[in-house]
């Protein structure tokens, strides 16, 4: 097919670089058209992509569990090579990168006023790097796009952050650090095992069990900074509260997802004798992270501060139903963090969109917004209920099919993840409440503007999307089926089987 | 096209005029919601003689919804006569109250909002019963959970409608966490969430155990009892009941509509729906029986003593619900529904007529404000008294008599565990009922006025577009339950579910036609003296209320605060959580994850480097010489390492 022999990924990374390279290039002594145009162009591109990766995705073919759009050439020596491709784990992945910064572009128009150009290479530099992380299928690419990634977002926050911003920066980078770092050994170590860098190889290598066990630590170690799951958890709050919109979006849109992306394209696969054995540590973590993070997002004062705890619940949700093992919770994990990142994505820009007219984060300095914001009110309330879950929306599908997955593999899993369930609506309509409703009897509030078309335009395909995965989820879950399949069926069905005894109906009921 | 005409009208109400109300103005958008259910009732009522009458069954399928592993379901629509009944209650309420809402709604300035809600509810409630799944009925659930959210809080400046309605949805998210779990447990045993493979599969799991929560169960039992936490929820049951009083912040139509008539009674739908599989499960069917009649006995007594209008009739609603449900532990599963279907009339009505006693009084809903309107609005009287005649079960004189003394009969008749429990409670919830209810009808109507001159001089009935409804629903209100009764438990109610209930020959109703004299006796007795009491009490104009409320001050405040569930949770639920949460963060997070984690190893590391700075004294031989020493400590190392292979 002739989008097979394209060099599809390829492009869409270096599209971005050949937008900041021309954003480089703009210089015009009035200021204001320079920005103008260095946002023009910044949004070109990243629109640019977005339709590159529809292309992608309706040329990728749903039947076969192999990878796709692959590219390979040699790069460092014999063993590391410039290898990239997707399968159905990652594909959708890719597209919801896509998707988001065309958004984030359009938040920043107004909101992001200094040193403008940079900011806008430093988006495009991540866009590149993202899709790399999820598109290398050389171990040693996808540690350089991995922890490249960890640069851009550190200057945003450290920037273009609110006033503890410094803080918060060196947070993020240190914990994301100093998990990458064992995770950097441990790929030294596979490499030295293996003799490979070539991702696919390595998911079909079987490591000794006892090795096994150190190396998913490692990895462990880093995707769950990534995530973050409890108790590692606690950079996100900061680094959501100082990070600029934009920044935040990407946060919780994309580099969250890269921890549960990592689980499934490393921990899974290469070593699931480890992923047996530790299943245990993760449930734990994840029902501790649900309850916990939940109540915490209860007794927030600060917007932002909520809604990036309610994302470590959230985030408990796709570690359960990565390790539940079936298909329904590895489908629903995915679909989880699509929808999150969608969700959470769109939530931090109604926070935006308030913080531009009022500049504080503070909820009590809000109140009675749908008198004068009726558009706005809407459109918080619809993503709430994305978030709570509510069935139509996209959220109640991901949650769904993980607590499905989870009841099949142990009761106790889906009895204690589902109380985030209730304590969500709790949150959830407790920030609206205090946000949205009430009397309208502050002044600055009440001098609030309704939404503006540019902030409608970015509003609506969120929208379209929380809705369109929510009533006919298949055109994302259909990807998935093969891979995710293929992966159970290679990995977890003869070695070990009592994944898959847990999973069939039959064999969970006794007579 | 048909049934989806039935569904998808008022969702297109609701969309139209939720996106372009302000553009459409009050005026279209009333009209266009409104009419759409209308049109939307009366295929319901096609539908209904073609489902129910004619025994046809269809099936609908819309679009596929989501396909995952061997879990596979479908937005698509299951007509038997169950549902048919229910697309008639919902859409002729829902189209009454559309209409009825045009004049109590008059003189607020958000009608498109408060019509969209409206149309948004009808659709999710019609999405719930016409569903042929699990999951759909799932999101019908939480749909009319959502539209009931934003109409308890549709005053959203009111603090104590914003109250409610996070109550209300939490209360209810309570409910749904059982029913999910029972929809995995469901899914677990048969393998589908679909009702026609359920239903037909059930029976091979008759002996099957299932381990829950680690320890092994009567699988059906599990699945019974999981689901019914859910409907508990829905339908205000014992535990779960306290939204539903508070649900009373929203503006009267949606009291009548959503939390009497239709929403509330979607658990006791979902327990009927779910027969086949309950049947095979007596221990749940007891818990229902046990559940339903404690509800009944319960939510009757508070109602007693309640002053505000609205409340007394939420707390009869509650109360209601208990007897449709021990009606269902006995499995009367028609007699439950032939109450749920005169009850959505007779309960609409006696909403729509407070409502109509609202508007006349000025928004005023403390009865003790009130008295002595009955010549001020004659028609809402006289709806009311019907209304009244209906609930308490005045024999022949109105439909609450055929289905509730049935349920009665019912209970004494089971030989099911629990029934005995129902049987005694239920005749006492009936005495309950009788009082309270003439008791309303005493305190507003009758006796000396208590309003101010104003507000009594003023008062006057609404406009015709809330008194036709009115008279509507008290035609439905005195006659469906004579006109129902053969079809719904007498003897043409085989034909008449048709398989979409469980009704055999011989069962618990047949039985309940054959009681003694003296248990059918039972409840008129009740009902009488009910009413009896109410007239010493309230039609003298004596002070024995009062005297009697003085000697027994313990159980009036009891009952007053309604046997104080609602400081209960404050206590057990509410306030520990915000506690554990502002611990978690405070100590949690910042004091020990922080502060052993990131900031702990920042000063650790602020007090190493102090004393490595020392070290860097700036001399390139000082340099030089840790360089030596370290290269030997290396080399030394890799020599005796060496050494050993």
């Amino acid at each position: 097919m002739f989008l097979d022999s394209f060099p599809m990924l390829t492009l869409m990374m270096l599209a971005p670089i050949v937008g900041s390279l021309v954003i480089l290039m703009i210089n015009h002594k009035d200021q204001d058209i320079a920005d103008r145009n260095i946002r023009s162009v910044a949004l070109l591109t990243t629109i640019t992509v977005f339709v590159m990766s529809i292309f992608l995705w309706v040329g990728f073919d749903n039947n076969t569990a192999d990878f796709q759009f692959v590219e390979k050439h040699d790069w460092i020596g014999d063993s590391i090579s410039y290898y990239i491709g997707v399968d159905g784990i990652s594909v959708l992945f890719v597209v919801l990168t896509a998707f988001l910064m065309p958004i984030v572009v359009l938040s920043s128009w107004e909101a992001i006023a200094t040193r403008v150009k940079e900011y806008m290479i430093a988006f495009l530099i991540l866009e590149t790097l993202m899709i790399g992380v999820f598109s290398a299928l050389d171990i040693f690419l996808f540690y350089v796009f991995f922890e490249g990634g960890l640069i851009p977002m550190y200057l945003l926050i450290g920037v273009w952050g609110g006033a503890n911003r410094i803080y918060a920066s060196f947070k993020f980078f240190l914990y994301t650090l100093l998990g990458s770092v064992l995770m950097l050994v441990a790929v030294l170590y596979m490499y030295m095992q293996a003799g490979t860098t070539d991702i696919p190889v390595l998911m079909n290598y079987d490591f000794a069990p006892g090795v096994q066990t150190w190396l998913w630590l490692a990895f462990f170690a880093s995707f769950a900074v990534k995530m973050p799951m409890w108790p590692v958890h606690t950079w996100l709050p900061d680094a959501h509260v100082q990070a600029p919109t934009g920044g935040s979006v990407i946060l919780a849109g994309v580099l969250l997802k890269m921890g549960g992306y990592g689980f499934l394209r490393f921990s899974l696969p290469m070593f699931p004798d480890a992923t047996h054995e530790f299943a245990w540590l993760v449930f734990a973590l994840s029902i501790i992270a649900i309850i916990y993070t939940s109540l915490v997002a209860l007794v927030q004062e600060d917007i932002k501060k909520l809604i990036a705890y309610s994302s470590v619940a959230h985030m408990g949700f796709v570690t359960i139903g990565i390790f539940v093992l079936n298909p329904n919770g590895i489908e629903g994990a995915i679909f989880t963090m699509l929808s999150h990142g969608v969700v959470s994505g769109a939530l931090f820009l109604t926070v935006g969109v308030i913080y531009d007219r009022l500049h504080t984060r503070e909820i009590s300095r809000y109140g009675g917004l749908a008198n004068n914001m009726k558009m706005y009110a809407v459109i918080f309330v619809l993503f709430s209920m994305a978030s709570i879950g509510l069935p139509g929306t996209s959220g109640f599908i991901g949650e769904f099919l993980v607590l499905n997955g989870s009841f099949a593999y142990n009761s106790w899993i889906a009895f204690f993840a589902a109380f985030g369930v209730i304590l969500g609506a709790a949150y959830m309509l407790y920030l609206v409440r205090r946000l949205i409703y009430g009397p309208l009897d502050k002044d600055d509030v009440k001098a609030m503007p309704d939404l503006s078309l540019r902030e409608k335009i970015i509003f609506a395909p969120l929208v379209a999307v929380v809705l369109w995965m929510g009533i006919y989820p298949n055109s994302f879950l259909d990807p998935l089926h093969a891979t995710v399949e293929n992966l159970i069926e290679t990995r977890f069905s003869n070695n070990v089987g009592h994944a898959a005894q847990d999973v069939t109906p039959d064999a969970a009921v006794g007579r | 096209m048909f049934f989806e005409s039935i569904v998808f009208l008022p969702l297109i109400g609701f969309l139209v005029v939720g996106m372009f109300g302000r553009q459409l103005g009050d005026q279209t958008s009333q009209i266009l919601t409104s009419l759409l259910v209308s049109i939307a009732a009366l295929l319901s009522w096609f539908a209904f003689a073609d489902v129910a009458l004619g025994g046809n069954k269809h099936t609908v399928h819309v679009l596929d919804w989501v396909n995952s592993g061997t879990l596979s379901f479908s937005w698509a629509f299951k007509i038997d006569t169950l549902t048919a009944v229910m697309l008639v209650v919902v859409n002729s309420v829902s189209a009454l109250v559309h209409w009825y809402s045009m004049g109590y709604m008059s003189e607020d300035p958000d009608k498109p909002r408060f019509f969209a809600y409206l149309s948004l509810f009808t659709f999710a409630m019609l999405m719930l019963v016409t569903s042929d799944n699990l999951v759909q009925m799932f999101f019908g659930w939480e749909g009319v959970g959502l539209a009931s959210y934003l109409l308890i809080g549709f005053w959203f400046k009111k603090p104590s409608a914003n109250a409610a309605a996070i109550k209300a949805f939490v209360v209810n998210r309570v409910g749904d966490f059982g029913f999910a779990l029972g929809i995995y447990g469901v899914f677990l045993l048969t393998g589908s969430v679909e009702f026609d493979v359920i239903f037909a599969s059930i029976a091979n799991y008759e002996q099957t155990e299932i381990v829950f929560l680690g320890s092994q169960y009567h699988a059906i039992t599990v699945i019974c009892l999981l689901l019914f936490i859910g409907a508990m929820g829905k339908s205000a049951q014992l535990g779960l009941h306290t939204w539903l009083p508070d649900a009373m912040e929203g503006p009267t139509p949606v009291s009548a509509l959503i939390h009497a008539a239709t929403m509330v009674t979607a658990g006791v739908f979902l327990v009927a729906r779910f027969s086949p599989v309950f049947e095979f499960s007596p221990f749940a069917l007891t818990v229902v029986t046990y559940v339903g009649a404690a509800t009944a006995l319960f939510a009757a007594s508070v109602g007693l003593v309640q002053n505000d209008i609205k409340r007394v009739i939420a707390y009869s609603t509650c109360s209601q619900l208990g007897y449709m449900f021990f009606a269902l532990g006995v499995s009367a599963y028609g007699a439950a529904i032939f109450h749920l279907f005169t009850h959505a009339f007779f309960k609409a009505l006696l909403f729509l007529g407070a409502g109509s006693v609202i508007h006349a009084m000025h928004h005023e809903q403390d009865m003790r404000k009130m008295g002595g309107i009955y010549k001020k609005i004659p028609i809402t009287y006289i709806v009311m008294i019907i209304g009244t005649l209906a609930i308490t079960g005045v024999p022949y004189l109105g439909s609450g008599f055929f289905s509730k003394d049935m349920i009665i009969e019912a209970a004494y008749a089971a030989d099911r565990q629990g029934a005995e429990f129902a049987f005694v409670l239920s005749i006492l919830a009936a005495l309950m009922t009788s009082f309270y209810s003439w008791r309303l009808i005493f305190m507003t109507f009758h006796g000396k006025t208590r309003a101010d001159d104003h507000t009594f001089d003023h008062a006057h009935e609404g406009p015709w577009t809330m008194v036709i409804p009115l008279l509507i629903l008290a035609v439905g209100a005195f006659g469906a339950g004579a006109f129902f009764y053969d079809a719904f438990v007498g003897d043409g109610r085989f034909a008449f579910w048709n398989g979409s209930l469980i009704t055999t020959a011989g069962d618990v109703l047949d039985a309940a036609h054959h009681v003694p004299f003296a248990v059918k006796a039972a409840p008129f007795i009740a009902m009488f003296l009910g009413l009896f009491i109410a007239i010493m009490f309230y039609m003298r104009g004596s002070d024995i209320a009062q005297r009697t409320a003085k000697t027994w001050d313990g159980l009036y405040a009891f009952l007053l605060n309604k046997w104080y569930f609602d400081e209960l949770y404050n206590l057990i639920f509410i306030r520990p959580a915000f506690w554990l949460g502002r611990m978690f963060w405070k100590r949690g997070d910042e004091d020990t994850i922080d502060g052993f984690g990131p900031n702990g190893v920042s000063s650790l590391v602020a007090n190493v480097a102090g004393r490595v700075r020392k070290l860097q004294t700036g001399y390139v031989y000082h340099y030089a010489f840790a360089m030596i020493i370290g290269l030997a400590v290396v080399v030394t190392w890799f020599m005796t390492q060496s050494g050993t292979h």
